[in-house]
This record gives structure tokens, C-alpha cells and sequence, in this order.
């Protein structure tokens, strides 16, 4: 796989690819709001699928892949697709984990630390406010730091865990992006949902590509549900890819090997 | 080449919380039993595997905890019992009992 593989798309737009593994059930609404809301080309990724030639950004779903068998996303991690994933990362592609897709890409090494059961041991399904602590993201670039989105979670296994060391390196290096808060951004223990450490709710890799996240963007894109503040990031990959596009078109000279664009 | 059998013991690192030991731990308090200090929930997977030996069938095992069954972020793992089984385990004896 070359740099091709995850070039830009030019003309149509950013194009986004939803995994689907058996489990998957929040495809459908990930490929509903890419379709409909943010109005970019989308088309479902098998997870026995290795190549994803032609795609900018990669969205794993929400779900309970392979049934969540073993622990969340550990079987997930050894699909064919993820061998994918990971090579259009390391080329640059953007890659957001949702909630289950968040726990694969842990699982599979992309994101550091684990998930556990949430402290309560309830499957946590409410609103939750998060604090944007990294608004210098392909995923963040329409969201300002310190800003407060109300984006819903679903789980039962969200309470990160990582160990003190990769927790220090990650708070260094600005890869927490998200934290559970109050309404004043205060990311307190009272309004932590599931006693994930420090109050993460989601992290980004060195490179800034990947970022997992246990709340559902796609559950906070329209209206009808309550919020719109999840259709902020969709909209922040899209600036980030077609103005990435943009850029190349207008600098046609610089790199010429395996350069997508024909466009 | 014979069949083994081995039990991986999957366990939380110390240090890591474990809400379903301080749950069952809540509950054996409740039933009256004093002076449990802790509770710790883990993980048993018994393995049946063909090897030449018993050492090579508990690397085999071992491999697997390192691979897929143990999530070295939280978890560690041991590899305990690794018996021979008579006549050939569970896919070479026909069915009938362990």
C-alpha cells in the first residue's frame, strides 16, 4: 500500500469509510451522518476487507464486535481490515474509534491503555459533557480548547486505564482530547461517568490521526437528538482533508511520487 | 504427539481497580463473613493443546496469554497444570468423559 492509498479524493470530498465488523451496530448511524448531515461520500468497509485504496478517513463504529468475546475489541483487533487500518494511518489517514471502535484500536495497539468495566458496574447510557483539551486535531480543528460539547455515551467497558508512565507521556504530549466535566469545564470526579482515569474520555496517537472516544459524535449531529455539537468534529475532518486536497492541487510541483490527486 | 492440558490464570495487575472483586467482596461482607481482606476477580481458560511435551505445550500456552488472552496493560498471566491427558483428550477419545 503507497501514499495513494489515502489520498485525497478530489472533487467529490472527503470520502469516508465505516467499518463494519459482526457486532457492529452504530455503522449505520456513522454512514447516516456522513450521507445526510455532513453530505460527503460513504460507503461501508467489511471487516475481511485489506484495502482501503480511495478513503481519507476511516471510522470504526460503535457495537459489540465479535460479541465483545474475551474483552472488548480483542478479537476485533485481528480482522483483516485492522492490518488496514493501521497501514492508512502510519500513511497519514485519518482514523476515529467510537466507543467499541475506540477499544479496538486499544486493543490493537493504535491508541495506549485499556478499557475496564465502568466503577458502578452499570452499562452508563446518558449525556455527558466533555472538555475539548486538544483543539489542534484533524478531528478538533472547528473546536476551540477549553469548549464544552454535550455528546452522549453508551457502554459498559469505558473506564480507561493506563499505566502511570504512558499516562504521564500522554497528558505530556497533549493526546488527551476529551474529558468528562461539568458545565463549567471542570473535569471533576463528580462528573466522571464510568471512573476512567483523570476524567479521559478520549485520546489522539502521536501523529494526531487516530483519535479514539467512548462518547458518540454521531449521536449528537442533528437537532432532533439534542445536540449538534458531535457534527463539529465530522465537519473539522472534512475542512481538514479537502483543505489538505487543496493544498496539494495548489503546490503541484513538490513530491510527485505516489501522489493521489489527478484531479 | 500428545494432548495437554494447561489452565491460564488471567489476573488484574495489582494496582489496576477491579470493580467486580469489591463488588463480590461488598457481598461476602453482607453474608456475615468477617476479615475477607480483599477480593480479586479473574479470568480461568483451560487449554487443550497438542505438543511433544509437557514444556512445549505450556509455551504454546504461553504464547497465547501473550498474543490474545491476556491485555498486558492490565493483566498478567500463569500458565498452571499442564497435565497429559489419556488417550488422546477430548477430539481423539470419541467423546465420553474428561
Amino acid at each position: 500500500m503507497t501514499a495513494a492509498s489515502c489520498g485525497p479524493t478530489a472533487g467529490a470530498g472527503a470520502h469516508f469509510g465505516v467499518v463494519v465488523f459482526p457486532g457492529s451496530n452504530c455503522d449505520a448511524d456513522c454512514y447516516h451522518v456522513i450521507a445526510r448531515v455532513v453530505g460527503r461520500p460513504v460507503d461501508y468497509v467489511w471487516h475481511g476487507e485489506s484495502d482501503l485504496a480511495g478513503f481519507d478517513c476511516i471510522i470504526l463504529p460503535g457495537g459489540f464486535a465479535y460479541g465483545d468475546h474475551l474483552r472488548a475489541g480483542a478479537i476485533a483487533r485481528f480482522s483483516p481490515v485492522m492490518g488496514a487500518v493501521r497501514r492508512f494511518a502510519d500513511a497519514g489517514g485519518c482514523v476515529l474509534g467510537i466507543c467499541n471502535g475506540f477499544q479496538v484500536l486499544l486493543e490493537a495497539g493504535m491508541l495506549p491503555g485499556a478499557m475496564l468495566q465502568n466503577a458502578s458496574l452499570r452499562f452508563a447510557c446518558r449525556e455527558t459533557l466533555l472538555r475539548v483539551d486538544n483543539a489542534g486535531l484533524p478531528f478538533t480543528g472547528r473546536l476551540a480548547a477549553g469548549q464544552v460539547l454535550k455528546i452522549p455515551i453508551a457502554h459498559y467497558q469505558g473506564n480507561y486505564f493506563s499505566g502511570e508512565q504512558e499516562l504521564s507521556a500522554l497528558e505530556a504530549r497533549g493526546g488527551v482530547v476529551f474529558r468528562y466535566c461539568g458545565p463549567d469545564g471542570d473535569a471533576s470526579p463528580g462528573a466522571n461517568p464510568n471512573g476512567s482515569l483523570r476524567n479521559i474520555a478520549g485520546i489522539c496517537n502521536s501523529a494526531g490521526n487516530v483519535l479514539g472516544m467512548m462518547p458518540h459524535p454521531e449521536r449528537a449531529s442533528e437537532d432532533i437528538l439534542g445536540s449538534t455539537d458531535g457534527r463539529l468534529l465530522f465537519l473539522s475532518v472534512v475542512d481538514y482533508i479537502e483543505g489538505r486536497a487543496a493544498a496539494r492541487r495548489a503546490a503541484p510541483a513538490t513530491g510527485g511520487g505516489g501522489g493521489g490527486g489527478s484531479v | 504427539m500428545a494432548v495437554f492440558r494447561a489452565e491460564a490464570h488471567i489476573t488484574l495487575k495489582h494496582g489496576v481497580l477491579d470493580p467486580q472483586g469489591k463488588a463480590v467482596h461488598g457481598a461476602l461482607e453482607a453474608l456475615g463473613y468477617s476479615g475477607v481482606e480483599q477480593v480479586r476477580l479473574g479470568k480461568l481458560v483451560e487449554i487443550e493443546v497438542q505438543a511433544k511435551d509437557s514444556a512445549e505445550a505450556r509455551s504454546r500456552v504461553e504464547e497465547m496469554c501473550r498474543k490474545l488472552l491476556a491485555n498486558p496493560v492490565l493483566e498478567e498471566y500463569r500458565v498452571a497444570a499442564v497435565e497429559l491427558l489419556p488417550n488422546g483428550g477430548a477430539a481423539g477419545a470419541g467423546g465420553g468423559g474428561r
